[in-house]
């Protein structure tokens, strides 16, 4: 045999895959010594759409950009709008936002310890975590109606209160996931097994994280500081007092110990939220349907990274444009070349190590080199210069 | 006599197998929320199958994307008779929040038969596991 290398064909349907991608790996043996992915599955043309709805209808369409991270995606996009508008969203409703935030960073961290932990056949924790994960949807549910959409948000505030009822019944609910949390964070960076099989896989050096843009968790774990929430504070995050987590670890335990000790800072400003909610309004009270011409970018942390959003309004009901850049996106070409040098064994908790949502992240591209036509390919450097001085005139951002 | 047999085990232990043709992943977070510890729905012995080859029914969630259209077929044509389909989320029904976008077909029931609906956005567990108790009755009182 020697050094004969087969490709591994993976998706779109494969168990270890919740939702449709495709990879294609070459082995040689049992080491991967080359690793593609093919995404566009689940492009459902939902920029497009933005086009044909009304401000209100758009953000009752992002909301299902993705269902793990749907808060996200809305607070994302009525940051951009609120931004175009010049509304000062009140102070109440910013907290309730940003409570809705770090719950749903709640939810879907435990989501993917369970995951990852179904991934190298440690089921048990997986069982485990999704029945306390069921505390925290609960929690959403008492606060929005809905357990994985909250449609909380609207453009100039949230549309529920919160009353002091629910305030306490929350506070009480944190101790139970505090004290559950306790015996995750021994068993994700003590249990042997566990750590055999997740230490040393899926390695990704500092240097090539900062080179492949990488974000959110899977960049901090490799020692990356970088977090949208302290960098360019939007809600209610500066008034929070809060630990950016990193590791140098580097690899899958890296990214595990990363997101479980988010959890607890989650849970910290949970808290912080609760006992500081000031009183007032929940959301301004009137709104024009009409957003004057305009652009605005915004940037949200998201519980896999950091999320952008460009809205373009051009004077009607309408936006002109919605681009939506997921997390996922700039994580998955990281994740792909991560797995390189690993075993085939290690395919699954590598992916999803990332926390990939295909959801978020597919679209379809159409490649346009016509030289006759006046277009042309702006080059890397050329976008990443045009993004430092825009933020620098613009936000008062120096990289 | 292996009429009854082959009946009550397919009641009695469905297994099923779930595709995401281009959801959101709401419903599929519910579906597996449903077959966890907090609601259960192994109690009724229903197991998660990782093959199309082991499968009875298909839980399906999603608008169907044209990309995924084919390969949904595909997987569908694979499962062995009989074979059924829930459809679960409103956009699995009639195409929901995404009808009228331009890359997805509006429902499952465009590319293969469903069986069951269940409509939703996003299902809750308890509606998935209602919409699975009431194909499982239909199984029991359908002559096999």
């Amino acid at each position: 045999m020697g050094e004969k290398t087969i490709r591994i064909p993976i998706g779109p349907q494969h168990p270890f895959l919740k939702e449709p991608a495709k990879f294609d790996f070459d082995i040689s043996g049992e080491e991967i010594i080359g690793a593609r992915m093919r995404i566009g599955y689940n492009h459902r043309g939902m920029e497009k759409a933005c086009e044909e709805r009304n401000y209100y209808q758009c953000l009752y369409l992002l909301e299902r950009i993705c269902g793990i991270c749907s808060h996200s995606h809305t607070t994302c996009y009525v940051q951009a709008v609120e931004d175009i508008l010049k509304l000062e969203v009140p102070k109440r409703g910013l907290y309730l936002r940003t409570l809705v935030c770090e719950l749903e960073r709640l939810h879907s961290h435990f989501l993917w310890l369970g995951v990852a932990a179904h991934e190298v056949g440690f089921d048990t924790l997986f069982m485990y975590v999704w029945r306390d994960r069921e505390v925290v949807m609960e929690i959403l549910e008492e606060i929005s109606g809905n357990r994985v959409n909250y449609a909380i948000n609207t453009i100039g505030g949230v549309r529920r209160d919160l009353t002091e009822e629910q305030r306490k019944k929350i506070l009480g609910s944190l101790d139970l996931l505090k004290k559950r949390l306790d015996y995750y964070t021994h068993i994700g960076t003590h249990e042997p097994s566990f750590l055999a099989r997740i230490q040393g896989v899926g390695k990704m050096s500092k240097e090539r994280a900062i080179q492949m843009c990488a974000v959110g968790p899977f960049a901090r774990a490799s020692g990356l500081d970088v977090d949208v929430r302290r960098d360019d504070q939007y809600a209610a995050y500066g008034d929070l007092d809060f630990k950016v987590i990193t590791s140098d670890q580097c690899d899958v335990l890296g990214r595990v110990i990363v997101r479980v000790l988010e959890i607890a800072e989650s849970l910290k400003m949970i808290q912080q939220l609760l006992t500081k909610l000031p009183e007032g309004d929940i959301a301004v009270k009137k709104v024009p349907r009409r957003v004057p011409a305009g652009f605005s970018i915004s940037r949200y942390e998201a519980p896999r990274g950091e999320d952008v959003h460009y809205v373009r309004s051009n004077g009607t009901e309408k936006p002109e444009r919605v681009k939506v850049r997921a997390p996922t996106m700039a994580n998955l070409e990281a994740a792909t070349e991560s797995i390189v040098g690993s075993f085939i064994a290690d395919i699954p908790i590598a992916i999803a190590s990332i926390d990939p949502c295909f959801s978020c992240t597919d679209r379809t591209a159409v490649v346009l080199n016509d030289k006759k036509k006046g277009m042309r390919i702006t080059t890397w450097e050329e976008l990443r210069r045009y993004g430092v001085d825009w933020y620098r005139k613009n936000k008062g951002i120096h990289f | 006599m292996l009429k009854r047999l082959v009946k009550w085990a397919r009641v009695k232990s469905p297994w099923i197998l779930h595709f995401n043709s281009g959801a959101c992943n709401a419903c599929d977070i519910e579906i597996l929320a449903a077959l966890m510890p907090h609601y259960d729905l192994e109690r009724f012995g229903i197991l998660l199958k990782a093959s199309p080859r082991h499968a009875d029914v298909l839980i399906c969630s999603g608008p169907v994307t044209k990309q995924v259209a084919k390969r949904l077929k595909r997987i569908y044509d694979q499962m062995p008779e009989p074979k059924f389909v829930v459809a679960v989320g409103a956009c699995a029904c009639s195409g929901g929040a995404f009808r009228g976008c331009y890359n997805v077909m509006e429902g499952v029931d465009q590319v293969i038969p469903v069986s069951a609906y269940v409509p939703g956005c996003p299902v809750k567990p308890e509606a998935i596991i209602d919409g699975v108790a009431k194909l499982l009755g239909k199984l029991q009182q359908s002559a096999a």
